[in-house]
């Protein structure tokens, strides 16, 4: 079948620890093969480019329900901000912040990544998930339905019945053909039914006596029962406020003691999303600051953590989380529209529009922060590059990230910007920080890191033989770099070449075909549970507002599917 | 032995019942019967093999009566119809599945067509609403497990959405809320005095028209103020009564309904009902939920949102970018200003519902019926092409009021060579791509459609 | 300043998208270039030439050109949409979004508009001097920020939805407006010179309205505070003086709570 070499280029694979080697890498039939095995392959000239395995992205917001109100209530996010069909795409690509499924598949593509962990999926809505996934083209999808505060998981935790939690979450995954342990604002949700919160992991959930702290130890040791790919994935509560660094060290202290259990190289146990939200210092806005380094130095001291930046881009952009409370709070200090989702027994969900401004002092330094987390990192194989799309960013500002990352002068240029730079710097510890990150590293935290943090290196993430053949190929020579740090970002805006499974897919950063995309997700085997399947019963009987046999996914709303299963029944 | 059916979803309302029983004959021919339904529920199933199906697409003839043809024909002629027009207008959707519309958009992105659904002459006031103010909602079974005040205001689930108390509001035992009705308080709003307000606590007859002062009067005494002592008909005790009511609630959902989205203001009515419920959760936790009409209204907004990011009112003529503007790219807007040149009523009876003045505007050009019964359209069409009945004969996803995706079944088989609508447009699709291919090759002058065309 | 004439003496079978009939689009280009200017009716892309007759260049710059239209353009929409300097005058009426997101420059309709006139405007002037449509100096869907500067001046009557979320300029209406004036309003300045229907200023947080004859049926959320003496557009008259909308959020500025104000002429 087909076969390609892609020679001379500059190879740099952190999974197999190649530093930008000049090397040929080899495909055929959809993987990467030993370049001594091809017969006759079509060749792509990668001389003085850059050669990395696709991207993967741990955390993203692209397909579901709040994405989908997102895109519905902002028409003002398209109008003069969409670009015209690009004649090689087969479908127009609508919106900026939050764009249409299109659009998304495309923007990835063209950025050299192949595949996309939907980062919260409310189980009752998995067949709309899955009607979205269908319609973004290109990237492989996964989606995390959200534990942290369904009723049935409240209800085992709190008895510390684990096995059944383990039980129910086996065939929650089933059933929403999900990939992991999503946790969002544990409790915290769960409270917002009444209108309240969880403000601290000691703040006991309303009428289901157990506090956030309880949750997410019993989800991280269901998670290691189940011996899952990926770890639990946390949203810690008290997103957003000053001083929540005192809380987001308590959550990370929550992962002391436990090691990874699994069969697929994963070495964490947790792993912390957007933690740029939850490194601030201060008691209020005005003595607002940065907490990163005190946070970095907790996850650089414990092995057994992962963690993502949601980086601030500085852009109008649209927020969304299953975090409901923390969005109520958030329309009440910009008074934008407010979209709200309750969704039964399961979680919320919330959407506002919000304007991270370089004239606004929060803004600046939230921006400084993600930025220190990076900076301060001794494990960029733990530290990944997200933006918390569209949180703190469109995930098409992920150039700009590496660019800041990698370059003093692109971090000075911006910075140079701000209306409160005094402030600014001294809030934070940006100003002091000279590192410049390597294309090893930014290969580290945009591929190889979050492929084994989500258990799935054996297929993504690298080029060793074996793997999915996956292939960007970036204009930039790492003998030579540009020293206009603008034409860093224009490389991994768009990519010279991408190849997905063995499909030339991107060609001079266009998209020139569009090759079946996958939906992957977790089969556990678990052993029979009669009291889990009697309390799934029950409680559809009497509380959900659907019928049990509706709510699993049906076979045929299931797109390209790729399993991975594990086998828990030992 | 006939056979049953369980846990089949109901292809009425925006209640989308999901506990339906059919029970089928044993050539699964004939639908026998159907439990747990309201009664128009039950006709829907019933109706699809009580009477004569049409069966074959038809084409008017000279004589203005219809002739069977082809669907390869009924392909061809709806694609150069599409194809030829400068601006076609494809309306509907009110009763098909995701697919169907998601197929429906591939051909109007190729063909240039302006892509409308229903909620354009019913919730589409709901949209520019939340376009402007947000959605604090919730799914219904929170209301159901959490709701101790419920307000309808302007609705009337009695009779337009039969089982929407007994499953989701007023009478369901929920978590929290085990005692069912009588943990409850109902507040009914609307001028007339309904069979909804028959069930309810309170009934506040508010002058027809003017709701939306009635809600600044409610925000206004949320937040302390002063109101005059009669506003939109009701008496200032009242107002302060349920204003107090709904901010000691632990849960309240407001439900709203036609009342607001056509009477004065339109979008504004539901636009401050949204404010009113942004105010009440500074004090409690309150939720809205527009009582959408048919079982998938709501899909063709989810599902041309996350494709274009726009719910309805889609002008993609410009086939490069999207472009949405309702009350200039409405379906009724365009018929009555004469912007379009081609029409495609699909799973809904424009004949039926638009006003006559847009009927006679869009009937001076092609007109084609996708519908599997003869309804007004059908019978004032150039061209009528049946599909199977989704929810009985085609299976598919579908959007319950609340945006929770409900998963139909199929029942049983469509009369034998009749196809889905997503067929349909696949087919359509691909005679339309075919079209471009030999226009480009031939760089021809467009003609006018083939066919005939019926008298008015 | 050169003056460029368009003669519309193709009328469109649907409508025509103008949005190329721009001081901007036409500033430095000869009467040919003009001519080949894209124009849309439907998916149909045409030259403007075909629909117009084309007589006159275009000056230098945007702010040196003037545009003349000529014949029925009812069914002409977008004119001068975006437009940043320049002049336009259209003799007769012209259909929607004419002056719409407009930055500079003036606009003069001797006859009547369809709806979205002025809308997201941000500057310049639109001078219309028969009736206006709904939407007028509204703000697009979903938009917070609606008007944010410029001058609006309509003759005779606007439909409904006027200056919707408008946060900075005026508006002078010479007849009467339908529902819904300044709805969501957080700035700006409304003059209604005729009576206003009702609804005037709901949910409104900041800005000024002025109501000359009767409002129909006026908000509950509004609360009279006493007289005021003012000079309006250039005439000095007292007025009753109301705040709200009290159902409405409001800011503080020194320690003072914002209203919008709303004045009725005693």
């Amino acid at each position: 079948m087909s076969e390609l070499i892609i020679k001379n280029g500059f190879v740099v694979d952190p999974l197999q620890g190649i530093k930008g080697d000049r090397m040929d890498i080899g495909v055929k039939d959809g993987k990467i093969v030993e370049t001594g095995t091809l017969s006759n392959p079509k060749t792509i000239d990668a001389a003085g480019m850059t050669v990395m395995a696709g991207g993967v992205d741990v955390h993203s917001h692209v397909v579901g329900p709040k994405v989908n109100v997102g895109r519905l209530f902002r028409p003002e996010d398209k109008l003069f901000k969409s670009p015209l069909k690009s004649p090689t795409c087969s479908r127009m690509e609508m919106g900026f912040s939050v764009p249409s499924t299109f659009k998304t598949g495309y923007d990835y593509a063209r950025m050299g990544y192949v595949f996309v962990n939907e980062a919260a999926m409310p189980p009752l809505h998995s067949p709309h998930v899955h009607e979205e996934i269908r319609d973004t083209p290109i990237i492989d999808n996964a989606a995390m339905p959200v534990f942290g505060n369904n009723w049935f998981t409240l209800e085992y935790l709190k008895n510390n019945e684990i096995e059944n939690n383990a039980a129910y979450t086996a065939w929650l995954l089933r059933a929403t053909r999900g990939f992991g342990i999503k946790v969002v604002n544990p409790g915290g949700s769960e409270a917002w039914g009444w209108g309240l919160n969880c403000v601290n992991i000691h703040d006991p959930v309303p009428y289901f006596d157990i506090t956030p702290a309880e949750i997410v130890k019993g989800l991280i040791e269901t998670n290691e029962h189940l011996g899952l790919p990926h770890s639990v994935h946390l949203h810690c509560n008290n997103l957003g406020n000053p001083g929540n660094y005192v809380d987001t060290l308590e959550s990370l202290k929550l992962a002391e003691g436990y090691a990874p259990k699994n069969d697929f190289g994963r070495k964490q146990v947790m792993h912390i999303t957007h933690l740029q939200f939850h490194s601030y210092g201060g008691d209020s806005w005005g003595n607002f600051e940065s907490k990163a380094k005190d946070v970095m130095d907790y996850v650089n001291a414990h092995d057994n953590l992962t963690v993502d930046m949601g980086q601030v881009t500085l852009d109008e952009t649209t927020t969304m989380t299953a975090d409901g409370p923390f969005e109520h709070h958030l329309c009440s200090l910009n008074h934008l529209k407010w979209a709200n989702v309750d969704v039964e027994l399961e979680t919320a969900a919330g959407v506002v529009p919000y304007i991270y401004s370089p004239k606004v002092k929060v803004c600046t330094i939230q921006w400084a922060v993600g930025l220190e987390l990076a900076l301060f990192s001794k494990d960029l194989m733990r530290t990944f590059i997200t933006t918390d799309h569209p949180n703190a960013g469109p995930f098409t500002r992920y150039p700009r990230v590496i660019t800041w990352l990698m370059s003093r002068a692109a971090r000075d240029a911006t910075m140079k910007t701000f209306k409160w730079l005094d402030k600014t710097i001294d809030a934070t510890s940006i100003d002091g920080i000279d590192r410049e990150l390597t294309l090893y590293e930014i290969a580290q935290m945009t591929r190889a890191g979050p492929a084994q943090a989500l258990g799935i290196s054996n297929t993504y993430g690298g080029l060793a033989p074996g793997m999915d053949a996956d292939i960007a190929v970036y204009a930039l020579n790492p003998e030579n770099m540009p020293s206009d740090p603008a034409m860093i970002e224009k490389a991994f805006s768009r990519c010279a070449w991408l190849v997905k499974d063995g499909v030339v897919t991107v060609r001079d950063g266009e998209v020139v075909a569009e090759p079946a995309k996958r939906t992957v997700w977790v089969d556990v085997k678990v052993p029979e549970n009669a009291q889990v399947q009697r309390d799934i019963y029950e409680h559809f009987l009497r509380h959900y507002s659907v019928k049990l046999d509706n709510y699993s996914l049906f076979e045929e709303h299931l797109h390209n599917p790729r399993v991975i299963e594990v086998d828990a029944t030992e | 032995m006939p056979k049953k059916v369980e846990n089949v979803g109901c292809p009425y309302c925006g209640v989308c019942c999901d506990d339906l029983v059919v029970t089928v004959s044993d050539d699964g021919k004939q639908i026998i019967e159907v439990e747990n339904a309201c009664a128009i529920g039950n006709q829907i199933f019933h109706h699809a093999t009580g009477g004569e199906r049409v069966k074959l697409p038809r084409l008017r003839q000279p004589d203005g009566t219809y002739k069977d043809i082809s669907y390869d024909e009924a392909v061809d002629y709806a694609a150069k119809v599409l194809y030829n027009a400068k601006k076609p207008l494809i309306y509907g959707f009110g009763s098909t599945n995701c697919e169907g519309m998601a197929a429906a958009a591939k051909v109007a992105e190729k063909a240039g067509a302006v892509l409308d659904n229903c909620a354009s002459i019913c919730h589409g006031s709901s949209f520019l609403a939340i376009f402007d103010n947000g959605y604090p909602s919730c799914t219904l079974g929170e209301t159901k497990n959490r709701a101790d005040v419920v307000l309808y205001w302007g609705a009337n689930p009695a009779h337009a959405h039969p089982r929407h108390m007994s499953r989701y509001s007023i009478f369901p035992r929920g978590f929290f809320t085990g005692k069912g009705q009588k943990s409850r308080k109902i507040i009914v709003i609307d001028p007339r005095h309904t069979d909804t307000a028959q069930v309810a606590d309170i009934y506040l007859q508010v002058r027809q028209g003017h709701d939306y002062e009635l809600f600044d009067a409610f925000r206004a005494v949320v937040r302390g103020h002063e109101i005059p002592e009669e506003v939109a008909g009701i008496k200032r005790e009242q107002i302060l009564e349920v204003a107090n009511i709904m901010k000691k609630a632990r849960f309240g959902t407001i439900f709203y309904g036609m009342g607001l989205c056509h009477s004065d203001g339109r979008n504004h009515n539901v636009d401050i009902a949204i404010s009113l419920t942004r105010d009440l959760n500074d004090y409690t936790k309150w939720t809205i939920m527009a009582m959408r009409g048919h079982y998938n209204i709501t899909g063709p907004g989810a599902v041309w949102s996350w494709q274009y990011g726009f719910p309805y009112c889609l002008d993609l003529t410009k086939k490069d970018i999207a472009h949405m503007n309702p009350g200039e790219t409405s379906s009724v807007d365009l018929a009555m200003r004469d912007e379009v040149d081609a029409f495609i009523n699909i799973g809904t009876d424009a004949g039926a519902h638009f006003p006559i003045e847009a009927v006679k505007h869009l009937r001076k050009h092609p007109w084609i019926t996708i519908d599997p019964n003869i309804c007004m359209a059908s019978e004032i069409s150039d061209l009528h092409i049946p599909v199977g009945i989704v929810g009985v004969e085609v299976p598919g996803i579908v959007y319950r009021m609340d945006n929770v995706p409900i998963q139909y079944r199929k029942v049983i088989d469509p009369p034998e060579g009749v196809i889905s609508d997503e067929e349909l447009f696949e087919r359509i699709h691909k005679r339309l791509c075919e079209l471009e291919a030999e226009g480009a090759a031939k760089a021809e002058i467009k003609a006018a459609p083939a066919g005939v065309r019926a008298e008015e | 300043m050169k003056t460029v004439i368009l003669t519309l003496t193709n009328p469109p079978e649907l409508m025509l998208e103008g949005q190329n009939i721009t001081p901007d689009n036409v500033a430095g280009k000869k009467a040919a270039e003009i001519a080949a200017l894209d124009v849309w009716e439907g998916k149909q892309k045409s030259a403007l030439g075909t629909y117009f007759a084309v007589a006159g260049d275009g000056g230098a710059t945007a702010a040196e050109t003037k545009i003349i239209l000529r014949g029925d353009c009812t069914r002409v929409k977008r004119i001068g949409q975006q437009m940043t300097a320049g002049e336009i005058v259209i003799e007769g009426n012209a259909d929607m979004y004419i002056g719409g997101w407009m930055k500079g420059g003036k606009i003069h309709v001797k006859g009547n508009v369809d709806s979205f006139c002025g809308i997201g405007m941000e500057g310049g002037e639109l001078v219309i001097d028969g009736n206006a449509g709904h939407h007028l100096g509204a703000s697009p869907r979903g938009e917070w920020r609606g008007m944010q500067g410029g001058l609006i001046r309509v003759a005779g009557s606007v439909g409904n939805d006027t200056a919707t979320f408008i946060n900075g300029g005026t508006i002078v209406i010479g007849g009467d407006a339908d529902i819904h004036v300044s709805t969501h309003g957080e700035g700006g300045t409304v003059i209604i010179k005729g009576n206003a229907k009702g609804r005037v200023g709901g949910q409104m947080v900041k800005g000024n309205i002025y109501v000359y004859g009767t409002i129909e049926n006026p908000l509950p959320g509004f609360q009279m505070v006493g007289e005021v003496e003012q000079e309006v557009d250039g005439e000095t008259a007292t007025f009753t003086h109301y705040i709200g909308d009290l159902g409405e959020r409001h800011p503080t500025a020194k320690g003072k709570t914002v209203y919008a104000n709303l004045y009725t002429r005693n």
